[in-house]
């Protein structure tokens, strides 16, 4: 086998979805040498994904809407255990991020005089969310890739990063396999940005492809870092449910934003039937009011569809419990039904919706502009994530270790917005970039320490020994990926109990065990038994964080839902954030800590909100 | 009643739901060489081709080498050739083959092969790093952006919904029989320069390379790009052409040329843009 290539960087990117690319092009502004890591190729990662669209107060549709309510959207929305100062600086900066992407080429649909075009969406006030069609993550993806290859990144695709290197507290580089041939790569860098996405994978069903593996997480905590508010996993409301083989692929907000109903089998609109308290002030009650606000009537309140994802996605499960769910046990969301409404609905569907219009077609055949599709929940988004400091995304446990978009955390709190993502990735991921360059600048080279090197390089080949060694009796990791997402599925869903968590960790805690003979066949070159047999560890990592921090969560609030303590608690997980950390002897320890005070300006503005 | 029970339940569903193991052939080999191997697999409703080679490789072929990211064909990454159509694994239905004789499954032609389904299409990264960038024009607008109007921008819209599968070039003639990947950018970067020669607030001049590096003369418009592309963008037509013509005009029509070198001349010297390049 080869010897192992050696990289030197400034500045290490790992991830090059939205938030990596966005803070490689930050971090490479200024002039140093910047290497960007993406498990895929470039410009195919979840970022593509993102449908609805980027959320900035523009105040182009209208003109009341300004920073101050995008803050106060997403902190209720967040159920205000949120990072107040990351809402504060997202709200503030998102309308210059997007802006600069229009100078960097992105176009986006316009308004009729010309300026950039904004659609509703769930939890913002609003007209927010600057868009294309239904494919405003790949606009933006593509826009931030066409830009940042002009700008002296040294790209490595099809790499996938296994552990972090440390000099001490700091972080100074990272060991890593290209996926062709197998073969080490060892970067050094002054300073490392964590841009890995999400945890979906964790999850039976899903909107997260293979590799959400929460790798940026488990790097992270394997290498000092705290993970905050894991028990936060966002179901996206509305998910594919048939065909089978597609159970799970997302369905855009924005088919809701553009006017889609929720209804039940008995052609009920259902969300009419349950508003929560603090949105029933801005909510409509009736269809009428709810299809004015789609036209853009400011004195119209938005229709319940368009409630927040955590509450949307509840009341669906609710009526498939009930019995009152579509054919294959989701409930139906239909868009064709504003032809009652509009004249040619049919142009106006595909011009505003021409990915869903597509993908219904030939997924399901199902014209989505004659017919309802069925949705359920599926796994979307993870709030958690690595805890940062606000204005530097940098760690708060290892210096020179920064993390943004997906896995960093704190600016959704307890749920995330739809279209906030997107603008997140583009606001804190310029700012890792940034600080991660000043860090460099400000920094030497860490040390590299050999052992740490063979040691990673030893775990990453032990599955091939164990499949061949004397006595193997090896286990197939594509099984135990399948037995951890049956589990996080059933026990630690959108519904959970305590006593099926704890029965979770039991199952976690045995499949790490399973995990440890896990044996390959075949060689390094391209192969995918391997790739995910690695990917696993992450994993077991993040679904344990998740169980952990959700059994201790003690009352239901954003995304996650306790059948055992189904109300708020105010008093005291208001208050807090959980908090895990690996300890000295590598077992997970899970602390709960207080959210610091919200300076007075900031309280003023949720005050006078509402 | 709009939301019946059975509204979803379709007639080729019912169909495929009826059989049970379908033969795939799927390559299987390595830059040195390969063959085609066969893998029996159970079929259920409305699986893809995508589902059946994920299904093999859990179950018999661990180490069977596809890419794939979102299955709902917005990422482009399963390109490969099915019964010797190029097609993304993820939107090919398995009710739309033949199933009573093998599926046929082999990696894009028009690339070199890594292994099994995977090609290196990293020429295709290489060839768009050399096409000048987008170079807006100076903010016009009082807030220090720009206006542009959705008719305008309709057409670039089309161009910028492409997803990167490399169909197109896959089955480029100039590319997959004649192997010209020195002399000509193939259909996907013809795309992307349309889309950035079209962009209303563009001020870059790309038709010197268009004719010489970007070897637009070897496309003779037989439209098989159009054809393949899983986002319907009218490759040939919209964007080729229209290229072709921005080339003859310039190199091939004084008159015009100078015409048009004015108006631009003009537009540039009203924003303060750096001028035209001398003729």
């Amino acid at each position: 086998m080869a010897e192992d290539q050696t990289f030197e960087f400034d500045v290490l990117v790992i991830g090059a979805g939205g938030a990596g690319l966005r803070a490689a092009i930050e971090a490479a502004s200024g002039g140093l040498s910047v290497g960007l890591v993406c498990k895929s190729m470039l410009g195919k990662a979840h970022t593509v994904m993102a449908e609805g669209g980027v959320a900035a107060a523009l105040a182009n549709v209208d003109d009341r809407d300004n920073w101050r309510v995008h803050f106060s959207d997403t902190m209720r929305g967040g159920q205000y255990i949120n990072n107040w100062r990351m809402a504060e600086l997202h709200a503030k900066e998102a309308p210059d991020r997007v802006r600069e992407l229009e100078a960097w080429g992105a176009v986006f649909d316009r308004t009729k005089d010309g300026k950039i075009l904004q659609r509703n969406f769930g939890g913002h006030k609003y007209p927010r969310l600057a868009h294309v069609g239904d494919r405003t993550g790949l606009e933006m993806i593509r826009t931030l890739q066409d830009h940042g290859i002009h700008q002296g990144i040294d790209v490595h695709m099809e790499v996938t990063v296994i552990t972090l290197l440390k000099d001490g507290d700091r972080v100074c580089g990272a060991v890593a396999y290209d996926r062709e041939r197998g073969r080490f790569r060892i970067f050094h860098a002054k300073a490392v940005v964590l841009a890995t996405g999400g945890i979906g994978r964790a999850f039976k069903i899903t909107s997260n492809s293979w590799e959400y593996t929460g790798d940026g997480h488990a790097l992270a905590y394997h290498a000092g870092a705290e993970l905050i508010d894991m028990e936060f996993i966002q179901f996206h409301p509305t998910g594919m449910v048939w065909p089978p083989s597609v159970r799970g692929i997302l369905v855009t907000e924005g088919v809701r934003g553009e006017g889609g109903i929720l209804v039940n089998s008995e052609g009920k609109r259902f969300m009419f039937e349950d508003i929560p308290d603090n949105y029933k002030s801005s909510t409509a009650d009736n269809p009428d009011e709810g299809w004015r606000y789609v036209l853009g009537d400011k004195e119209a309140r938005r229709p319940p569809e368009l409630l927040t994802r955590d509450h949307v996605a509840r009341c669906i499960v609710r009526e498939i419990k009930e019995g009152r769910g579509s054919p294959h046990g989701g409930v139906f969301l239909d868009i064709a039904w504003i032809k009652e409404k509009i004249s040619k609905s049919e142009e106006h569907i595909k011009r505003k919706l021409p990915s869903m219009y597509h993908q219904f077609k030939q997924l399901a055949d199902i014209d989505i502009t004659t017919e309802a599709m069925e949705v359920g929940p599926t796994t979307h988004y993870v709030m958690g994530g690595v805890r940062v400091e606000a204005d530097s995304q940098m760690s708060t446990t290892v210096p020179g270790l920064f993390a943004c978009g997906e896995c960093g955390a704190g600016i959704n709190g307890a749920n995330r917005l739809g279209g906030n993502s997107l603008s997140d990735l583009l606001v804190l991921g310029k700012r890792a970039g940034e600080h991660a360059a000043k860090f460099a600048g400000e920094h030497g080279a860490g040390g590299i320490d050999q052992s740490q090197v063979e040691d990673a390089k030893r775990w990453a080949l032990a599955p091939f020994e164990r499949f061949e060694g004397p006595g193997a009796d090896p286990e197939g990791a594509y099984q135990i990926q399948h037995s951890l997402q049956e589990t996080m599925q059933d026990l630690v869903g959108i519904v959970r109990r305590g006593d099926e968590m704890e029965r979770a960790l039991g199952e976690i805690k045995k499949l790490r065990e399973r995990a440890g003979k896990i044996g390959v066949p075949g060689n390094r070159e391209f192969n995918p038994g391997w790739h995910t047999a690695l990917d696993l560890d992450n994993l077991l990592t993040v679904s344990e964080a998740v169980a952990r921090s959700a059994l201790e969560r003690k009352e239901s609030r954003g995304a996650q839902f306790r059948e055992d303590y189904p109300e708020k608690d105010p008093d005291k997980w208001g208050k807090v954030n959980n908090v895990v950390r690996k300890a000295a002897d590598g077992s997970m320890q899970l602390k709960s800590i207080p959210i610091p005070e919200m300076p007075e300006e900031l309280s003023k503005i949720i005050k006078e909100m509402g | 009643m709009r939301y019946r029970a059975e509204q979803c339940v379709h007639s080729r569903f019912l169909l495929l739901s009826e059989m049970s193991k379908t033969t795939f052939r799927i390559w299987r080999g390595d830059r040195e060489g390969g063959e085609f191997r066969g893998y029996e697999t159970e079929i259920t409703e409305g699986m893809v081709v995508l589902d059946a080679v994920h299904q093999i490789q859990a179950e018999s072929a661990g180490d069977l080498a596809c890419r794939w990211n979102c299955k709902a064909g917005k990422c482009g990454s399963c390109s490969a050739e099915v019964n010797g159509m190029p097609k993304l694994m993820c939107m090919t239905r398995l009710s739309d083959l033949p199933l009573d004789e093998p599926v046929t499954v082999q990696p894009m032609k028009a690339f070199p092969i890594i292994k099994d389904l995977i090609t290196d299409v990293s020429w295709n990264y290489r060839v768009k790093k050399k096409i000048k960038k987008f170079k807006p024009r100076p903010p016009d607008a009082e807030d220090d952006t720009w206006r542009m109007a959705q008719e305008d921008i309709d057409r670039v819209q089309e161009f910028r919904k492409c997803i990167e599968c490399f169909l197109c070039q896959d089955v480029c003639h100039v590319l997959r029989d004649h192997d010209l990947h020195d002399e000509f950018i193939g259909p996907r970067a013809m795309v992307y320069t349309a889309a950035l020669e079209m962009h209303p607030l563009d001020t870059e001049d790309r038709t010197e390379e268009l004719r010489k590096a970007y070897g637009i003369g070897y496309c003779n418009i037989t439209k098989c790009c159009t054809k393949v592309c899983p986002e319907e963008i009218t490759i040939t037509d919209n964007a080729i052409i229209p290229l072709k013509e921005r080339v003859v005009d310039d190199f091939y029509d004084p008159v015009a040329r100078f015409l048009k070198r004015l108006g631009r001349g003009k537009a540039k010297a009203e924003t303060e843009a750096p001028a035209a390049k001398p003729d």
